[in-house]
């Protein structure tokens, strides 16, 4: 059957199962977008920006499982879907990205809209190709979608000139099928390994599993379960960990690393043994290498070879699909109740619980962390997706809100991509129509790609959007506090009125600064059937706890004051440094003292101060009702 | 920084060495010389890469290379029985006096005049690195007009024929080399 290049890009999208594309037209991939007409099977949704388009896509494979499919033109349409290609590289999502490309005749002319994209991707594609020749693009395409979602996933961007679109060839979907003689997704490891996993597995006395990703990926919680179960071992995650177990499990510790819960990093530490099962041991996770799990053997399940022996030097290393090599080890694993170990993570965590934040009453000041743990309350009975950003808000999700399930968060975590989560989360509502798809998110980085909320208008799909409003950078602005004596330089943030903002876009939009008003806010939320985006106006000058300085060994956290000084009202506070030294400390949040701005309605409260004034520049920006008694 | 000869079999299609090359830059190691030809096979390009690494570091190049998607085969020849070849052409100032004395090296390296001047010869030279290395040293004090050389050529002794792309590939860590701060200790395939 003759047809032209642009409707072969069609016919092999619907044979690879795909349903939706998220894109932008122009010029170059014009063929392609004229041919779209005749395929009403696929349905196209026109985001506001490439980035959006790729993010999209990111967050319908991450929420599906499936391969997500974003389409922009040459150039600048192309170069604008790096950000949501580097993203998915680094979280292992796949996505095929389709571009057009100038005619065959014009490339390294500099032609109208000519970017070498090939070129420019090479490094954050985990495959590209230039398709010059209509005959190639089904074969092409093919390689594309097997490349993205086999072995260890990520993207695989086609770029396509617009002549191949626009000739015709031959279509043959069988012709077509793929043949990468260097392409070997599955690897295997040698018996010699799975022996010595089991020889550590069977003798460790404080054994602890690193949970990632990869669990989720190959659909291996069920084997990790019996894997804690029968041995009685611990589980710690990483943050695309989170809901690979449940997190009511009595296995699973938590989150670990640079904010995970002190006990999680302090069993890590005395740990003898760590089982990493699909995870990459990133800095973020391990802190000081040189003093990380001192006392550990390391077993790392990994599809990757190239992530073994990365960062962490491994005892043992098992090469291969998780499922398959914890199906091959499971049998073998002796039971053991590992008592004292118990014993000593339940005194450790104890410790802990009484810095949490939870603990503080209602003072009339709103946390972000309450936000969270709240929305967690009022949508835990419902199937719900949370998809967030970037910064402080991201690490309270990861701390207060309870996944119980694979695939119920979304969340940039390699690359750390701000503008990530509006976009992310319309393409996971895509994917799971019948599902909640909640947008948690910072005033700062729902900034960047807002616009996107005019394709949920467009799509009439419902998202509900739930904004951290702390008019500030608010991570950037703990690590200011934290290591640049308060500097905060270029943090203080104004946004628009974002009820007003969610109400342009004839949406709903809502505002909430009381903890005692989150569950009937969401409550609200939930009953509008548009996308409901909600600002919530929460403390300013919280901070994420506890927290490993980036480099600082994985056990020397900065804790949260306990309980019982924070009970001591109107006291200086000072934080725990890991050296000993204690830092200095604004009233935080938790001390309950005055804060007026956050408990003025976003659109009336100060603006954050003009950094044109010399003075401010050093000033602590939050002053706004705080005093300053030290 | 020790150096590491690694051999790769690649896919002759275009941005090939151009994939290679920038795996080798984004990892932060260094290429010492690259060369690519032809093979027996049609459709396979053999790549030569001596990079400044470790044994560890050269085993997370080699990881990451069996990555790229049109890379078929990966091999270590640095601790192997292996024959290492380079040529180089250099253009040495002569005059009467001195051309005899430079013949005398030319034939002492087994090297050969490929172009005779009134006051230049152009010299072909192959060996080692070390010995063109060597060549370039002892020619310097004539006065060298200018030198190309093509970097290193490697192939395993033996009469024992690798497949360009081998149908099972085992993953396995070598053990040893603790890792420091960027020589990691890691894995590679075996076949």
């Amino acid at each position: 059957m003759k047809l032209t290049g642009a409707e072969i890009i069609w016919e092999c999208l619907i044979r690879e199962g795909v349903d939706v594309v998220f894109g932008y037209p122009g010029g170059a991939i014009l063929p392609t977008y004229d041919a779209m007409t005749k395929y009403p099977q696929i349905h196209h949704v026109l985001t506001r920006h490439e980035q959006g388009a790729t993010h999209m896509a990111d967050g319908y494979a991450r929420a599906s499982g499936k391969v997500g499919v974003a389409i922009a033109t040459s150039g600048p349409g192309a170069t604008n879907m790096v950000t949501g290609i580097a993203t998915a590289m680094m979280d292992s999502s796949p996505i095929v990205c389709i571009t057009g490309q100038v005619g065959s005749r014009a490339l390294g002319t500099d032609a109208f809209q000519e970017t070498d994209v090939t070129g420019v991707t090479l490094p954050v594609t985990k495959h590209n190709y230039l398709v010059t020749k209509t005959a190639d693009i089904a074969r092409v395409i093919r390689e594309a979608f097997y490349i993205a979602k086999s072995g260890r996933p990520g993207p695989v961007l086609v770029d396509i000139t617009k002549d191949a679109q626009q000739l015709t060839a031959e279509f043959d979907w069988e012709a077509a099928a793929p043949k990468l003689p260097g392409y070997r997704p599955s690897l295997r490891a040698l018996p010699s390994e799975y022996e010595r996993a089991l020889e550590l597995i069977n003798s460790a006395k404080r054994p602890v599993i690193l949970a990632g990703q990869g669990i989720k990926l190959s659909g291996a919680t069920a084997q990790v379960l019996e894997l804690a179960d029968t041995a009685r071992i611990p589980i710690a995650v990483t943050l695309l960990g989170l809901g690979v177990v449940p997190a009511s499990s009595p296995f699973n510790l938590g989150m670990m690393g640079m904010h995970g819960e002190a006990w999680v990093n302090q069993a890590i530490q005395q740990a003898d043994l760590l089982i990493a099962l699909g995870m990459r041991f990133d800095d973020r996770v391990t802190g000081n290498l040189k003093t990380y799990a001192p006392h550990a053997k390391k077993i790392h399940v990994e599809i990757d070879p190239s992530e073994v022996n990365k960062n962490v030097h491994v005892d043992v290393p098992l090469i291969g699909d998780l499922r398959e090599v914890l199906e091959e080890l499971l049998p073998k694993v002796r039971t053991s109740d590992r008592g004292e170990w118990w014993a000593k993570i339940a005194e450790m965590k104890g410790d802990s619980a009484v810095r949490d934040i939870q603990a503080l009453p209602d003072n009339g000041h709103l946390y972000a962390a309450h936000v969270i743990n709240d929305l967690w309350r009022a949508t835990k009975d419902r199937e719900t997706i949370v998809v967030t950003d970037v910064g402080q808000h991201q690490m309270w999700e990861a701390q207060y809100y309870r996944h119980e399930k694979p695939r119920s968060l979304i969340t940039s975590g390699g690359l750390g991509t701000m503008g990530f989560a509006l976009p992310a989360a319309i393409g996971a509502k895509f994917a799971c129509p019948e599902k909640d798809v909640w947008v948690v998110v910072g005033d700062g980085g729902f900034q960047m790609t807002s616009c996107e909320l005019a394709t949920a208008e467009q799509e009439g799909i419902k998202v509900n959007v739930a904004i951290i409003n702390n008019a500030f950078l608010g991570m950037v602005r703990q690590w200011q506090e934290f290591f640049y004596e308060k500097r905060y330089a270029a943090t203080p943030m104004t946004g628009p009125d974002f009820v007003k903002l969610a109400e342009a876009y004839r949406l709903n939009g809502l505002r909430c600064d009381k903890r005692a008003e989150v569950n009937a806010t969401v409550k609200a939320t939930l009953a509008d059937k548009r996308t409901t985006v909600v600002d919530f106006v929460v403390e300013q000058e919280d901070a994420v706890f506890p927290m490993v300085p980036a480099g600082a060994d994985l056990d020397a956290m900065i804790r949260r004051p306990k309980r019982e000084i924070l009970a001591e009202s109107g006291a200086d506070k000072e934080w725990q440094m890991p050296n000993g030294e204690s830092a200095a400390v604004s009233e935080l949040a938790l001390t309950g003292g005055p804060s007026k701005a956050a408990s003025v309605p976003a659109a009336k409260r100060k603006p954050a101060p003009s950094l044109k004034k010399k003075s401010a520049r050093t000033a602590p920006v939050a002053k706004a009702g705080k005093s300053k008694r030290r | 920084m020790p150096k590491h000869t690694l051999i790769a079999y690649v896919e002759d299609v275009p941005g090939v060495l151009n994939r290679v090359a920038s795996l080798f830059r984004r990892r932060n190691f260094n290429i010492d010389s690259l060369t690519v030809g032809r093979t027996e096979q049609a459709g396979v390009s053999r790549l030569t890469v001596v990079v400044d690494a470790t044994d560890a570091g050269a085993r997370i190049v080699e990881a990451n290379l069996y990555k790229l998607v049109n890379v078929l085969r990966v091999d270590d020849l640095t601790h192997k029985p292996a024959l290492n070849r380079e040529l180089g052409l250099v253009k040495v100032k002569v005059t009467a006096a001195t051309r005899s004395q430079v013949l005398e090296f030319v034939d002492m390296f087994r090297a050969r005049v490929v172009d005779v001047d009134e006051e230049s010869l152009v010299i072909e030279v192959t060996g080692t690195p070390e010995k063109i290395g060597k060549f370039e040293m002892v020619l310097r004090p004539y006065g060298i007009l200018e030198l190309v050389r093509t970097g290193s050529v490697s192939m395993a002794r033996g009469h024992d024929k690798l497949t360009a792309n081998p149908p099972l590939v085992r993953a396995e860590v070598r053990s040893g080399a603790a890792a420091d701060d960027h020589s990691h200790a890691g894995i590679s395939m075996s076949v």
